[in-house]
């Protein structure tokens, strides 16, 4: 890949880490107990950290026109390219359980592919994210058979998110012309073998936690375009503040 | 006032060994509803700045404890015994961790 599609391309990926990173970080001070409230910062945290990486790194690529705090805080809407799934509110426990679940499949499938990639660089990033998105999944699918298999009530929940959330997933196996220069580089899986990989993992952990995969259902598209729910704004809005009231501003 | 009930769940006491071969100390304690979700927030709340390399949880009411207002018996009878303190000898060079 030459380093202008690799540059959209480590965009792309730090988009869906940034946005899903702020919205784990909403949770700060709101998590349903102590430990589950630092629980699920340190994993907005790793989501951060990796953004950073990449965002740092697609800046470099890009011949340092912009940094990645411009990436971050200088782009509107329709110039952010993350799924339409990592916006999605925490409208309660259950959303935000369902969201991360599905998420973690999707980029530890991204990372291993991305682990054995030449450029080292990414190959760095994958390697450690790895790490972090192998515990991701650990956490997020625990909570998957805790609520799907526990009271009526938090099966409900749980179950109203999966429906809700269900729509946003067509996205991350969807391929468009970059996409399919990175998969000719084996920089990412085929749209089929992504796919795939989903749902055999979502299938058999909700079978284990007694929830049922909706049937196929209409599936939202756009992000790739820079389309997104209205969601995306005011969380924009709000991780931007800073630096939109006070430009240039130095920590 | 009535009584607030707890619902974070079961305490569980956390130890850790910062390096291979070392102890497990004791660092803290986390709510938590079961083995797996305890082990999870242990490692969340307490190694998230690599402090560790093992780590153990213990259900606190499975720990059995000196009663502090009746430790005298306990440990004052060891205190004039200085002999059973090994200060006599010298320690070898290149001995750690004793």
């Amino acid at each position: 890949m030459d380093s202008l599609n690799l540059s959209k391309f480590c965009i792309r990926l730090g988009d869906h880490c940034l946005i899903m990173a702020h919205r784990q970080s909403e949770l700060c001070s709101n998590g349903p107990f102590l430990e589950e409230d630092i629980a699920q910062i340190n994993l907005g945290l790793d989501l951060l950290g990796q953004a950073e990486a990449l965002l740092i790194y697609a800046a470099k690529l890009e011949g340092g026109s912009r940094s990645a705090d411009d990436l971050a805080f200088r782009r509107s809407e329709r110039q952010f390219h993350n799924f339409m799934l990592t916006e999605q509110p925490n409208t309660d426990f259950a959303f935000v359980i369902v969201r991360q679940y599905i998420m973690s499949l999707y980029l530890l499938k991204t990372y291993q592919v991305l682990s054995k990639v030449e450029d080292e660089t990414l190959s760095g990033i994958a390697l450690k994210a790895l790490k972090e998105l192998t515990y991701h999944e650990r956490h997020f699918s625990m909570w998957i058979n805790r609520l799907g298999d526990g009271t009526a009530e938090s099966k409900l929940r749980i179950q109203t998110a999966v429906d809700e959330l269900w729509m946003f997933v067509g996205e991350l196996y969807e391929e468009d012309a970059l996409d399919l220069t990175a998969q000719k580089a084996l920089y990412a899986p085929k749209g089929e073998e992504m796919k795939a990989f989903l749902m055999e993992q979502i299938t058999a952990k909700f079978t284990e936690a007694t929830l049922s995969v909706p049937e196929s259902v209409y599936m939202t598209t756009g992000s790739k375009q820079g389309i997104h729910t209205e969601y995306l704004g005011f969380l924009l809005t709000e991780m931007q503040y800073l630096q939109r009231a006070y430009p240039d501003a130095k920590w | 006032m009535s009584e607030v009930k707890d619902t974070q769940g079961q305490l569980w006491e956390v130890f850790i060994q910062t390096k291979k071969g070392l102890p497990f100390k004791h660092f803290g304690s986390v709510h938590a509803f079961d083995k797996e979700m305890a082990i999870q927030n242990a490692r969340d709340l307490y190694t998230r700045r690599g402090e560790g390399k093992g780590m153990w949880v213990v259900p606190a009411d499975a720990i059995v404890a000196v009663d502090p207002n009746n430790d005298a018996s306990f440990f004052e009878p060891a205190d004039d015994k200085i002999y059973r303190h090994p200060t006599f000898y010298e320690l070898p060079d290149g001995t750690k961790n004793m």
